[in-house]
């Protein structure tokens, strides 16, 4: 996989990991070629497309669209799954999350991702041993930092 | 709520962050932690962050988990290759990595395979192996290990040491762990690509894990099951591991594997164990897997017909993503001889599918798998149904379309004329998508092939008839019917003079171009129909056409009414003699649909439009009057340049010749006598090694500057003085086209790189820079285009974009005027042309040489012959300051001489001018005088016309 972007339905970016070097201009040009592309499509529409030498396999889930670019001999519906393990693995992590949760604790949503996949690879399918990764780590915050985020933090991310 | 206060309320806060960070008071870990946090925030919202890095760096080596998280979360999204921080963040993974806390250890791994550099590859990729197969790692660390060397394997292959790690990395296979197995089948996938023999191993253990993972009942993977489904993704990447190496030659292995195979294709057939999508993409994914490695092995005859009857059922499967691929998946099964008749008899199926399937993408799928289909026997369907389409397709996909009916009609024709019918039905259909490639070729066949040209005159004439039609319609009914319009004549509804009006009354509807093709036709007309001369010579006579604002226009009237009128019968029937056939070779349409599937697509050289020389046979923008004698059957019709032309035949020279006789007698045009010579030395002429264009040996010795120059080229602009001492700048720019300029000269060698921006937001067409000696200037001097041929500009110049062009130079011997640079490009439609000089003069060949007074002035008396002095004085028209001018003689290239003139004021200069068959040394001498605001300039050389023309360079600077 090169790269996994997460975006809301207005085209907000939410959430970016790529696998291959490439310039910050490069990103964001790619990044709003796709957002364009993918959201102008229909819903019954297939979930794959041809997009430069790439294919771009999406998936809506509720209002927020996932993104993954492969190569030409990836596997376009072990993909998909990819994309949906990994919205099952925020899910539980979060209990029933929501693109807000995706906001507000992304570092969370960073961490579940590489624990999932790295360099672009599947590392770890086992819903149980990811999870169980990222809770030994949760534990090993000191609990003055259970209540991670202060007040002005969380107002601050409010405003928008 | 709004962008600007979402904006101010960022940089409220940035500033808030950085005062934090500057401020006096040392940060607890704590609010490091939070701050660097919020940078990392505002950056994912799209803001750009440039500073915090260094607060990142510092949270790595926190021993508090989360500290540490967050410093590396910011390093791998934020980091760059800035060479300090590196050095620091190397020092904290190192650390970590040493630190035997699993995981500390998986965090910095993480890091090294989110940031991937090369500098992470040189301090770390011989550790990782280490850390990979070590007895005592955690499966954690290993399944990172192994996914983090393949990051840095894939970024710097050379960095990754081999050696016996990669035995035992093979054997991560038989881990018991199957996250292991996952994160190690990646990481052997690419390594056995570079090195199939040293992980041949591997087949055999693959084959025994996937035989293990497919016989397995859903729930014996407990957590590695997903939706019923065991192990999907490492199945999936079994089989892709699999389709590195060529079937198991072991029959035992070879045996257990087409089981496994023969089960994934079972599995498929039975009953579903859940409804939901999940189980049954995961199952697919590997159906679809298991289907592609059996098109790679491509020998189990049994197999791929199987796989293609499943993909058969797919193709009407309620979900669009299996249609999908079925689709695709087929295109590759269509190719092997096993599965093609299988493929064939889904025929019905996807043509039903281009006609309905509501989403573009499948559609294009459809009509590529037809395209892979398509044989002998089902040509005329599947090419009448992919026309039908293309009077609905959409337009991102009519050009693609457009060739590949172009080339199934002309691959699988049984007859001629049906291959005619349907490339005129492209062009009636969807003639704006019509490249050139596809009419010249159709010319090309019709020419080639006596038993349908009959038959194309009938059809193009009838097309032509219709109230409205496509240019390209015009373009091939000209041509056709100037070569073959008499194999209609004979019909009185298709009399010469009927076919005259037919096709004139087009005229005034269509391009320049097409125009210009169309005068040929007249002219050939006149050959083949005596009695049409007289109205056509009336056209050609015409103000419109004789006084013509186009050049080129104007050009061909004047030299076909003066061909027509003062060559006898016989002349004008060998120089109008029909079109000899074409050297058969590869359609130049397959090239074009290969160039548009990969991926340099866009900036792919359309080698039609390479050489200015010979691709303007048919478009017939270049002032060549052979086009209407008999062009070289070398000419480069079809634009395929890579082969060495064939010698012209000596007929065709001749016939060159003879038109120079014509032109040179009563109608006396100067400027037409080389033109035909040249092009078809152009022609004859093997590109030389050095410089593939190299510029065209001109026969005709210059009576004056210009006069050999192409009656289509504007007067060359004259060069900027500053560039007489300058090296790099813009060397022209209007409102389409900037033209800048770096040089950098050796010796008697020099290189050049032409930069052409395109200002505007449109394309530039057919642009071709090329590089023109008028005179024997070719004797002097030598520049041509650079190797490798990558470097040669693309025929298109999108717009806002810059292309550049090397230019290699060698000075043979002193010369006085510059190489020409020609740029031709369409723009919107309308051709564009200039000549410019280019800054190279004599002095950049200056090679500055010191000496002593006493030197000098020997060599100063020793150049006192009144032939070898140059001098001029003149006035200054600019302020006369010391430091500029030294400037400017150093830039000129001589070395500036201290302490040699009495006169502190006066400049002293010596230097050799390097040629490949001679040096001539140079001395000079500048002397200012403030007060008459006037200078004496002094050139002393060995050479008499090098001191005059020095001196003249050097005077226009001051």
């Amino acid at each position: 996989m090169q790269f996994m972007l997460l975006f809301s339905r207005q085209g907000k970016l939410r959430l970016q990991k790529w696998y291959v070097p490439l310039s910050d201009k490069e990103k964001k040009k790619i990044t709003r070629e796709l957002v364009q592309t993918v959201l102008a499509r229909k819903p019954k529409m297939c979930s794959f497309l041809e997009w430069r030498d790439l294919k771009i396999v999406y998936k809506r889930y509720a209002s927020l669209y996932f993104c993954c670019a492969i190569e030409d001999q990836d596997n376009e519906l072990i993909t998909l799954e990819i994309i949906h393990r990994y919205v099952e693995l925020l899910d539980k992590y979060f209990g029933s999350v929501c693109e807000l949760d995706i906001i507000f604790n992304f570092e969370k949503a960073y961490f579940i991702l590489d624990e999932f996949l790295l360099g672009g690879e599947v590392q770890e399918t086992s819903k149980k041993n990811v999870l169980k990764a990222i809770e030994q780590a949760d534990l090993l915050q000191e609990k003055t930092e259970t209540m991670y985020h202060s007040k002005s933090f969380i107002g601050y991310k409010k405003a928008y | 709520k709004s962008k600007e206060a979402e904006i101010k309320r960022i940089n409220k806060e940035l500033a808030n962050i950085r005062s934090k960070f500057k401020g006096d008071k040392a940060l607890d870990g704590y609010s490091k932690k939070k701050y660097v946090c919020k940078l990392l925030f505002i950056f994912l919202l799209g803001h750009d962050i440039d500073f915090g890095h260094m607060e990142a760096v510092n949270l790595l080596s926190s021993n508090k988990y989360t500290e540490k998280q967050i410093g590396y979360l910011f390093i791998s999204v934020l980091v760059n290759s800035n060479s300090e921080l590196i050095r620091l963040i190397n020092n904290a993974i190192k650390n970590d990595l040493a630190s035997r806390n699993p995981t500390f250890m998986c965090l910095a791994l993480h890091c090294i395979a989110n940031v991937g550099s090369r500098e992470m590859g040189e301090a770390f990729a011989a550790d990782i192996p280490r850390i990979l197969v070590a007895g005592d790692s955690m499966d954690s660390v290993k399944q990172s290990a192994a996914l983090c060397l393949l990051r840095l394997y894939k970024a710097s292959p050379d960095l990754v040491p081999m050696g016996e790690w990669t035995a035992r990395v093979v054997h991560l296979l038989n881990d018991q762990h199957m996250g292991v197995v996952t994160a190690a089948v990646s990481l052997i996938t690419c390594l056995c690509k570079k090195n199939p023999d040293d992980f041949k191993t591997c087949i055999s253990l693959a084959v025994s894990r996937l035989s293990r993972i497919v016989s397995s009942a859903s729930t014996d993977l407990q957590d590695y099951t997903y939706y019923f489904v065991p192990a999907p993704w490492l199945s999936v990447k079994l089989l892709r591991l699999l389709q590195s190496y060529p079937p198991p030659e072991d029959a035992a292995v070879k045996g257990r594997l087409v089981e496994c195979l023969e089960t994934v294709l079972n599995k498929a057939q039975e009953p579903p164990k859940s409804k939901k999508v999940q189980h049954s993409n995961a199952k697919n994914a590997i159906l679809f897997e298991t289907i592609s490695l059996i098109i790679h092995y491509d020998s189990e005859p049994n197999l791929l017909v199987r796989a293609c009857n499943q993909l058969g059922q797919f193709l009407q499967h309620r979900e669009t993503n299996l249609r999908y691929l079925a689709l695709e998946s087929m295109c590759t099964l269509a190719s092997s001889e096993f599965s093609h008749e299988a493929v064939k008899t889904h025929i019905d199926t996807v043509i039903n599918a281009l006609k309905t399937e509501r989403d573009v993408s499948v559609r294009q799928r459809a009509a590529d798998l037809l395209y892979a289909m398509c044989d002998r026997s089902n040509a005329k369907q599947i090419v009448s149904e992919m026309l039908r389409y293309l009077e609905t397709a959409d337009y991102a996909i009519r050009e693609e379309i457009v060739l590949k009916v172009a080339i199934l009609a002309e691959k699988y024709a049984v007859d001629y004329s049906w291959y005619v019918d349907t490339i005129l039905n492209l062009i009636r259909i969807a003639g704006d998508y019509v490249s050139e490639e596809v009419w010249y070729r159709v010319l090309q066949i019709v020419t080639n092939r006596d038993d349908v040209q009959g038959y194309a005159a009938k059809t193009v004439f009838e097309a032509l008839q219709a109230p409205a039609c496509h240019e390209n319609m015009v373009k091939v009914g000209g041509y056709i019917l100037g070569e073959f319009g008499n194999l209609i004549a004979g019909d009185p509804r298709s009399s010469p003079p009927v076919q005259f009006s037919l096709l004139h009354s087009k005229f005034h509807l269509c391009s320049v171009a097409t125009r210009a093709l169309l005068l040929s036709t007249y002219i050939k007309f006149i050959n083949l129909f005596p009695e049409t001369k007289a109205t056509i010579q009336g056209v050609l006579r015409a103000g419109s056409q004789l006084r013509n604002a186009d050049v080129e226009l104007q050009q061909r009237a004047v030299e076909y009414l003066t061909l027509s009128s003062v060559a006898s019968t016989d002349v004008l029937a060998t120089v109008l003699e029909e079109m000899p056939p074409f050297p058969e070779r590869e359609s130049s349409i397959l090239a074009k649909l290969k160039r548009k599937k990969g991926p340099g697509a866009a900036s792919a050289l359309d080698d039609g439009r390479r050489d200015p020389s010979s691709n303007d046979i048919n478009g017939g923008v270049e002032p060549t009057p052979s086009t209407v004698s008999t062009p070289s059957p070398s000419a480069d019709l079809l634009g395929l340049r890579a082969a060495p032309p064939p010698a012209a035949p000596p007929a065709s020279a001749g016939a060159g010749n003879l038109l120079v006789d014509v032109f040179d007698g009563p109608a006396a045009q100067p400027s037409l006598g080389p033109t035909p010579e040249e092009a078809f030395l152009s022609e004859l002429e093997p590109p030389a090694p050095e410089s593939p264009m190299a510029l065209l040996a001109d026969p005709v010795p210059a009576a004056e500057p210009g006069a050999d120059w192409h009656p289509g080229h504007p007067a060359p602009l004259p060069l900027p003085p500053r560039f007489v001492c300058k090296n790099n700048g813009v060397l022209f720019e209007n409102q389409l086209l900037q033209i800048g300029v770096k040089s950098e000269f050796r010796q008697n060698l020099g290189r050049m790189y032409l930069f052409y921006g395109n200002k505007t937001s449109v394309q530039f067409q057919n642009f071709s820079p090329t590089v023109v000696h008028p005179g024997d200037l070719q004797t002097h001097i030598l520049s041509g285009l650079g190797q490798p041929p990558t470097k040669r500009v693309a025929a298109q110049v999108d717009g806002g974009a810059q292309v550049q062009q090397v230019l290699n130079i060698e000075c043979l011997r002193d010369f006085l005027t510059p190489p020409l640079l020609s740029v031709r490009f369409r723009y919107g439609g309308a051709p564009q042309a200039l000549t410019l000089k280019l800054p190279v003069t004599i002095n950049k060949f200056f090679q500055p040489t010191e000496m002593a007074a006493q030197d000098f002035f020997q060599r100063w008396k020793q150049l006192s012959l009144p032939q070898q002095e140059a001098q001029k004085i003149f006035k200054a028209n600019h302020p006369m300051d010391a430091e500029v001018t030294k400037a400017k003689l150093l830039g000129f290239g001589s070395a500036l001489l201290d302490n040699v003139d009495p006169n502190p004021e006066n400049f002293v200069g010596a230097g050799i001018i390097q040629t490949k068959a001679l040096q001539v040394g140079c001395l000079l001498r500048l002397e200012p005088n403030a007060q008459a605001q006037m200078y004496r300039l002094t050139l002393r050389t060995s050479k008499e016309p090098v001191s005059r023309h020095l001196c003249e360079l050097l005077a226009q600077q001051f």
